[in-house]
């Protein structure tokens, strides 16, 4: 966090200040670790084991804050009596279906609702990451489960968990992570002790925690955690994900993703929702607890939104003119597709992915692939120059006079050079003042794409075609102004607000959008940051003239919450848990919920409401339902649908490791999205007998001083000179074994290609015992590419392709490669060298790693 | 110059006997110091900003004179950042007025070894027409069983992380109503 979020953590040094104990897990040594009371090593890879131990020893010790997890969390429901855990069947759970390695999840229902388990196969979930959808929301459940809240039931979610996480013991986090017993012990004292009724703990991660074969299952076992320990919906608790873009959080919430819609509403699948019925039924679940149950209020809005006076109850809101998905469409399958020479045209807008993805090599032979290509961008980056100067023409891979991709650099404006909105990290929407306009041919994304969008418009016109009618009746009016004809960002943002359709009035908050076309509203979580007509985005009253909380600076979805699910910061009668961490309570007197910031709940629904039989939707939630977006109203301990890899995490291998999984014959994700193509080898793992062909373990992150893949730090002069050159960090250990010599340069290998970079002898990497062997780590920075200021080889570039199955996020923090000293080779013998080791191990190229392990696998059967 | 003028102008003297004990204020002033001024007092206007790089959203000042951009500087009005920026976000006037910024379109012909010059409108109705030829060629009516698939599989975009919501969202609209289903951004990375 100090490297990468420097500002953001100076709250954890207040923090700490005032005497909280701060604990940094990592598999490197940095400036976080050296302001920390404590650094804790760890092999990557292996959270799982790692936080897996802390749920052991908090159930072991019953440490649990009891009250809060039987009024709050699942632990007391009751589950099929079919389910079986990872112990019974050796790392996979009930349901597995070896044929297409996806679960039927049937039998990890509630008892009793076996009848809810999604009637589509899992296999579509994965293609369209459909956990990505459930991202605010819980899946199909009914609210009328069955539960013990003595929490003895042998079948009870409490009891289940105890069992499951039995194995994950001290020694066994020991064997599997290399962090030293003691280091262990005094992390999961600190954290129980940290926690209850007076005190609460955070936990912090940044997002190279997705970027696994498991990363979904890493952020569920966390979530355990503080669910157990009574530390979600509370002032200093949490869980609080680091993004390291300026409006990633924004980009999700109104979504450039293949799968979504704004405000988390699905893109239809072509089988699953060929109607608007099926699509809108898909999402509010009918019987279900919560404000899904609205669900089709957001749809017709946003269909309002899109489509304006065209959209009518008659034609379901031009339903039709949406595109279906028909299996996975995210931006590695994408790639593949460009290298097979299914995809026409391409738009890089802000994004380098030449450097920034996993697998460079696929990428540049993707994007040489196309018959053009558009790039929007402050510099000429990578992947505006792959036909000129990327390593597959130094290889012969790629010749300019044979690529075919005509492209266009179209010069953007910099963030000063436009207004509009950020979501920062913690979901707070912030509005840019614009300072001056952009220079030359530079322009804004809203400019790029308006303009495109009336002149695309221009050229259809007349047209009878029926694919055109949805881009003809398309609701395209925005008032531009300027030299530029710029756009009006506010008009856009009103729009996304949501608004009367009768009187063009700004809706103040989601619940008056209304499901029969009268509103329309293009984000429903977003709608309030234009209300009354107000910019609340723009809000900037001085953070030292008002509450801790700071709720008139920006706006924050929903509703301006700054602390998601804050009805558990009270207890189930509405009384703050304690003085001392009080925040919403219930006040009897005015008959609303109270404090200091917005409740997330009804505001005059008393702590002792329950709900009349039969009740769905929003009048299911009962007055001590702090969880109101799940199904039943609780924080899921165990996930009974929608998370594809199992209800609870499991501690599995990284696709690529070099060690065997000690606790389970299952060696990695067993539902892990695979693309078994000829430009995606996957280096060889245990139980195979050629893995000690990449025998070191290999994780990137960033540096201070540079951003992502370059492009907005390489090309500026200061970061450049603080941090000039690329360069990969080995342990002394590993250098004296390797001959690697500081300031000296070495050269890592994979099955995909080979990087060099220069060397930094360092003990910020220590050697680590796993299961009786020594394991190396080494560690990139991944900012490097071929143009800029300062160029180097991309880390990136030595990983393949695997991803999690919920969300299709690469495992691009971990693999394995050789290290040898020395620079690498040039020209094509970088080919011969790579082609060396994929005979050594066992030609990759004709062999795919397993995805179930069987032992005969090894060779030990055999 | 008095023996008592000259050795009240050494800063050490200044910052041991007078009221700036860490000698980060008036001790260190000069002669020359004191007529200088700031590039953010003379600046003929100030933007509340955002800083671009990572989502922590620290508050940025953004002075400008004569059209160009002089400096950016944390806002210290943030409750977020308190004034504070990163060594990146502290670059970021470089970010933005940099040498090696590209402010013309330029063009790859097919099968070329060098770029060349484009004006921009020719550039988007190009563009916009390679658009609908993609959109065209590949589009997808319908399915196997006969449902919707109103879609093209031959655009794909990547991108939207570092830009606004407003710019995400029409994004997201142009796209969608084009049938272009294959959008991402670093949110899948």
């Amino acid at each position: 966090m100090a490297e990468a979020h420097p500002v953001g953590f100076q709250w954890v040094m207040e923090a700490k200040a005032r005497g909280a104990k701060v604990y940094h897990i990592d598999p490197r040594f940095t400036r976080t670790s050296a302001l920390a009371d404590s650094y804790v090593p760890i092999r990557a890879g292996t959270d799982i084991a790692f936080l897996g131990g802390i749920v052991r020893y908090i159930l072991e010790n019953e440490l649990d804050f009891r009250e809060y997890v039987v009024a709050y969390t699942n632990a007391a429901t009751i589950v099929s009596e079919d389910y079986r855990d990872t112990e019974d069947l050796d790392g996979l759970f009930s349901g597995f279906d070896r044929t297409n390695a996806s679960y039927d999840q049937t039998s990890w229902q509630y008892e009793g609702q076996e009848r809810n388990a999604v009637a589509h196969d899992t296999e579509t979930q994965r293609e369209t990451a459909a956990a990505l959808q459930h991202e605010s929301h819980g899946t199909a459940v009914g609210g009328d489960a069955e539960r013990d809240e003595t929490l003895r039931h042998p079948r009870c979610v409490y009891q289940i968990l105890k069992r499951h996480f039995a194995r994950y013991t001290p020694e066994m986090v020991e064997r599997v992570c290399g962090t030293p017993r003691e280091k262990f012990e005094e992390v999961a004292r600190a954290w129980t002790e940290n926690s209850g009724r007076e005190r609460t703990s955070m936990l912090v991660y940044s997002v190279g925690w997705t970027q696994h074969s498991v990363g979904v299952q890493y952020i569920r076992t966390g979530a355990i955690i503080q669910l157990l320990l009574g530390n979600v919906g509370r002032p200093g608790g949490g869980i609080l994900a680091l993004r390291g873009h300026a409006s990633i959080q924004g980009s999700t919430d109104i979504p450039t993703l293949f799968n979504l819609l704004p405000g988390y509403l699905p893109m239809p699948h072509h089988a699953l929702h060929p109607t608007f019925d099926d699509w809108i039924n898909g999402i509010r679940h009918p019987r279900q607890k919560g404000f899904w149950g609205n669900a089709k209020a957001y749809a017709v809005s946003l269909l309002k939104a899109y489509w304006g006076d065209a959209a009518t109850p008659g034609n379901d809101f031009c339903y039709d003119y949406l595109p279906r998905m028909t299996g996975d469409h995210g931006t590695y399958q994408q790639v593949l597709n460009m290298i097979d020479g299914k995809v026409k045209g391409y738009f890089l807008l802000g994004q380098n992915p030449a450097v920034g993805s996993a697998h460079g090599k696929a990428q540049r032979l993707g994007m040489a692939n196309l018959d053009w290509l558009v790039v929007r961008d402050l510099y000429l980056i990578e992947s505006a120059t792959f036909w000129k100067n990327s390593p597959e023409v130094e290889t012969g891979e790629i010749v300019p006079e044979e690529c075919r991709t005509e492209v266009f650099f179209i010069p953007a404006a910099s963030h000063v050079e436009k207004e509009g909105t950020f979501t920062q990290t913690q979901r707070l929407l912030q509005w840019r003042e614009k300072a001056l306009d952009p220079p030359a041919d530079c322009r804004s994304e809203l400019w790029f794409f308006y303009h495109l969008g009336r002149i695309v418009r221009q050229k259809l016109a007349g047209s009878t075609r029926q694919r055109d009618r949805a881009l003809l009746d398309l609701n395209w009016d925005y008032p531009t102004h300027g030299v530029h004809a710029e756009p009006s960002a506010e008009a856009v943002l009103r729009e996304i607000n949501g608004y009367e359709v009768a009187t063009g009035r700004p809706l103040s908050m989601f619940t008056e959008m209304k499901d029969d076309g009268s509103t329309a509203g293009g984000c429903w979580i977003y709608c309030g940051v234009y209300a009354d007509g107000v910019n609340q985005a723009a809000r900037r009253k001085p953070g030292r003239e008002q509450s801790w909380v700071a709720p008139e600076w920006g706006w924050a979805w929903p509703a301006n919450r700054r602390i998601l699910y804050n009805r558990a910061s009270a207890d189930p009668d509405g009384r703050p848990w304690s003085e001392r961490k009080a925040f919403i309570w219930w006040d009897g007197d005015a008959g609303e919920w109270t404090g200091h910031d917005v409740p997330d709940f009804e505001k005059t629904k008393p702590p002792s409401y329950r709900p009349p039989a039969g009740a769905a939707g929003v009048e299911a939630i009962a007055g001590d339902d702090a969880f109101i977006m799940q199904g039943d109203g609780k924080g899921w301990l165990f996930v009974p649908a929608g998370v594809l890899d199992g209800p609870m995490p499991t501690h599995y291998e990284p696709a690529e490791s070099p060690v065997r999984n000690p606790l389970y014959g299952q060696q990695a994700n067993p539902i892990r999205k695979v693309y078994d193509q000829p430009v995606n080898p996957l280096n060889p793992s245990p139980p195979e007998a050629s893995s000690h062909v990449f025998p070191y373990v290999f994780t990137v992150s960033r540096l201070t001083e540079h951003h992502t893949a370059g492009g907005m730090s390489r090309n500026v002069k200061y970061l450049t000179e603080l941090q000039p050159e690329m360069f990969v960090e080995v342990s002394p250990e590993l250098a004296a074994e390797r001959g690697l010599t500081h300031l000296g340069w070495a050269h890592l290998v994979t099955s995909r290609t080979v990087i060099e970079a220069r060397v930094l002898v360092t003990d910020r990497l220590t050697p680590l015992r796993v299961d009786d062997r020594i394991i190396h780590q080494v560690w990139l920075p991944y900012h490097w590419g071929y143009e800029g200021l300062s160029r180097g080889d991309s880390a990136n570039d030595l990983f393949g392709i695997t991803l999690d199955p919920n969300v299709l996020i690469q495992e691009s923090k971990v693999g394995t490669c050789d290290v040898r000293p020395g620079r690498r080779p040039t020209g094509p013998a970088v080919l011969d060298l790579v082609a060396d080791y994929y005979k050594r191990s066992g030609n990759l190229l004709a062999h795919y790693p397993p995805i179930v392990t069987t032992e005969t696998a090894s060779g030990r059967e055999a | 110059m008095g023996v008592r003028t000259w050795i009240e102008g050494w800063p050490v003297y200044r910052q041991l006997t007078g009221t700036d004990p860490l000698g980060r204020g008036a001790a260190a002033k000069s002669a020359r110091s004191e007529t200088l001024t700031a590039r953010t007092e003379t600046a003929d206007s100030v933007a509340r900003s955002v800083c671009p790089y990572c989502a922590v959203g620290c508050g940025q000042r953004v002075y400008v004179k004569n059209g160009r951009v002089t400096q950016i500087e944390g806002d210290p009005d943030s409750p977020i950042s308190r004034g504070r920026l990163c060594p990146k976000g502290a670059a970021s006037k470089s970010l933005v007025t940099g040498d090696l910024r590209q402010q013309k379109v330029r063009y790859r012909r097919t099968y070329a070894t060098e770029w060349e010059d484009l004006n921009l409108d020719t550039a988007m109705d190009m563009i916009a027409d390679r658009v609908l030829a993609a959109r065209d060629e590949t589009w997808e009516d319908v399915d196997d069983a006969g449902r919707p698939l109103h879609r093209t599989m031959g655009i794909a975009s990547l991108g939207g992380a570092t830009l606004d919501n407003e710019e995400n969202y029409l994004i997201k609209k142009l796209f969608t109503a084009m049938g272009a289903l294959q959008i991402e951004n670093q949110a899948r990375i």
